[in-house]
């Protein structure tokens, strides 16, 4: 649906992205994720039409956006970093107004935005001035406006940002709802929301690819290599001691790594790492029981996306300096 | 067409939906309504002293109310047309509006035609609120309609010309205030570029005075329908309208 082959877009001597290349199939959700000041709004911006790129080339549903831009900007809904409204109108008459402008015919007209209030829970604040709403209503009719025609491409700039966690949680959901009708890119710099909303992910950083674009999980999975536990210990009487436990732990079949951690009200706090492939929670419950010592906590660590994306951007830099 | 008028209606309501266009009018109408009242007083006074004169025919009230009414008008609109215009593009910029509007299936050329039609629209209605004052002319009086018509024709013509220029002084700036401080320069300039011709009479000084819109507006406050001022006033907003394309075109290299 997307596709984007060595894209570079420079503000005269800076870089703001360079040379990216990606696709996004029909129907995905990808996250497009980066610190801020990465290159994510730039290349949105790219992808619809708002600016040129230097070199390299986009396609949206076939149509290149330098060439064929009004063909692109009709199957496109963008929804930038602050919503574009008109504070001076009331709900309704903007999301008319700007259906009007995304060519819908007049018949279609009143249904479609009664369907878009309906979609985005702004229903009964239809009747009501932009500049009356709150912040997270404001992104709603923002979100409203983005989908009104109905486009095969969903663009969000940071779709989440400002909003109180209530709101993060319904705009998720209604994104998560509009997958499958189109397909969307959704920028962020918050890792978890890419983790709960998208399926596939594009890291950027300083204007580049971080990692190759790759679904969450499979990400997830190959940078996590294998699985990591954390255990807690809490000893009686001073048993066991902090080395001996270790020591014990290390014996588990299966297991790779035992590194302690600060453990709280004196429990012993270790973070197991497995050999690739092996799951060793059973075990490593057995072996403590077994020795009379008291489990009091046994988790298996996600690898968060928040670490993924740390190393990644640290070995890009330390490859950078080598 | 249809995006033009989309953006035409949507710009025209935005024009009161605020207190800035119902200020823009009422500030007109008292200007103008001064000026009638003046002009008027010094008529009916000149024809009373005619009359004792002894003078048989009487007074042209053409030439004597609504061409120098009519030439104070022009003026005038040098000061309101910064007002209409400055909104056009720069608050689009500041709010992000533009945002929507680039990225909207819709040409450039359509969002400048309906925008400056709107402003326009307005003007023409700001034109049309001082014309009740000359409502007691006919009801008092016996003036001749057609170079009234003319002449507001004229005002319509300038107004389109400049209001095309203050479109694109908008679309250079993000800042209303310096959208409208520039388009006033502007005007300003187009305004007293006429007075050049009253010390010098070389040719460089006729062309400069060609370039002034009131040098135009001369002929049509006489009622005079000429078609190089037509002309005039066609091309400079063509010029104005052509300049606010580019610039809008332009944001998207300079962004």
């Amino acid at each position: 649906m997307i596709k984007v082959e060595g894209l570079t877009k420079r503000y005269g001597r800076i870089v703001a992205v360079d040379d990216i290349s990606f696709e996004v199939q029909k129907g995905q959700i990808v996250g497009f994720l980066g610190p801020n000041g990465a290159g994510k709004t730039t290349t949105m911006r790219v992808l619809t039409c708002f600016l040129p790129p230097t070199s390299g080339r986009a396609r949206v549903a076939g149509f290149d956006v330098f060439e064929q831009p009004l063909e692109v900007k009709r199957r496109i809904g963008y929804l930038p970093e602050s919503p574009p409204l008109y504070p001076e109108m009331e709900v309704t008459e903007y999301l008319s107004f700007v259906g009007r402008l995304k060519g819908i015919p007049k018949r279609d007209l009143k249904r479609r935005v009664e369907e878009v209030c309906d979609r985005c829970a702004i229903g009964e604040y239809r009747d009501k001035l932009i500049s009356k709403l709150s912040r997270g209503y404001r992104q709603r009719v923002g979100l409203a406006q983005a989908i009104i025609h109905n486009p095969d491409v969903l663009i969000l700039d940071e779709p989440t940002a400002g909003l109180d966690p209530k709101q993060i949680i319904e705009t998720r959901e209604l994104i998560k709802n509009l997958a499958g009708e189109h397909t969307i890119i959704l920028s962020t710099h918050i890792l978890s929301e890419v983790e709960q909303t998208c399926q596939h992910v594009i890291i950027i950083n300083k204007g580049k690819l971080a990692a190759p674009p790759d679904s969450v999980e499979n990400l997830t999975r190959r940078l996590r290599g294998a699985e990591s536990v954390a255990v807690e210990i809490e000893p009686r009487d001073g048993v066991p001691d902090a080395a001996s436990a270790q020591r014990r732990l290390e014996q588990v079949a299966g297991v790779s790594r035992v590194l302690p951690r600060d453990g709280r009200d004196g429990r012993l706090l270790f973070e197991v790492e497995s050999l690739q492939g092996r799951q060793v929670r059973a075990e490593l419950a057995r072996a403590v029981v077994e020795a009379g010592w008291n489990l009091t906590e046994l988790r298996p660590v996600a690898l968060s996306l928040e670490k993924i994306f740390l190393e990644l951007t640290a070995s890009e830099q330390a490859g950078g300096a080598r | 067409m249809r995006n033009v008028f989309t953006l035409y209606r949507k710009e025209l309501k935005s024009y009161f939906a605020s207190w800035v266009g119902y200020a823009i009018i009422a500030f007109f109408a008292v200007v103008f309504g001064y000026f009638f009242y003046v002009a008027t007083a010094i008529f009916v006074n000149q024809s009373f002293q005619s009359q004792m004169m002894g003078r048989g025919f009487p007074m042209d009230m053409h030439e004597w109310v609504i061409r120098p009414l009519m030439m104070n008008v022009s003026v005038i609109g040098l000061f309101v047309i910064p007002m209409i215009t400055m909104r056009l593009f720069a608050e689009e910029k500041r709010s992000g509006t533009i945002e929507l509007l680039l990225t909207s299936p819709v040409r450039d050329v359509e969002i400048v035609l309906g925008k400056w039609l709107a402003a326009t629209t307005f003007y023409a209605g700001v034109l049309a609120v001082s014309a009740l004052n000359l409502i007691f002319l006919f009801i008092y009086g016996n003036p001749d309609w057609k170079p009234i018509l003319v002449a507001y024709l004229g005002l319509l013509l300038q107004g389109a010309c400049l209001l095309a220029f203050g479109a694109f002084i908008s679309s250079l700036t993000r800042n209303q205030i310096i959208a409208a401080g520039g388009t006033f320069a502007v005007c300003l300039l187009l305004w007293v570029f006429e007075w050049v011709t009253a010390y010098e009479t070389s040719s460089w000084a006729r062309v400069i005075s060609y370039l002034s819109v009131l040098t135009h507006f001369e002929p049509f406050a006489k009622g005079v329908l000429d078609s190089k001022d037509v002309i005039y006033y066609l091309s400079t907003i063509f010029l104005g309208l052509f300049l606010t394309v580019r610039s809008l075109e332009s944001l998207r290299w300079r962004a």
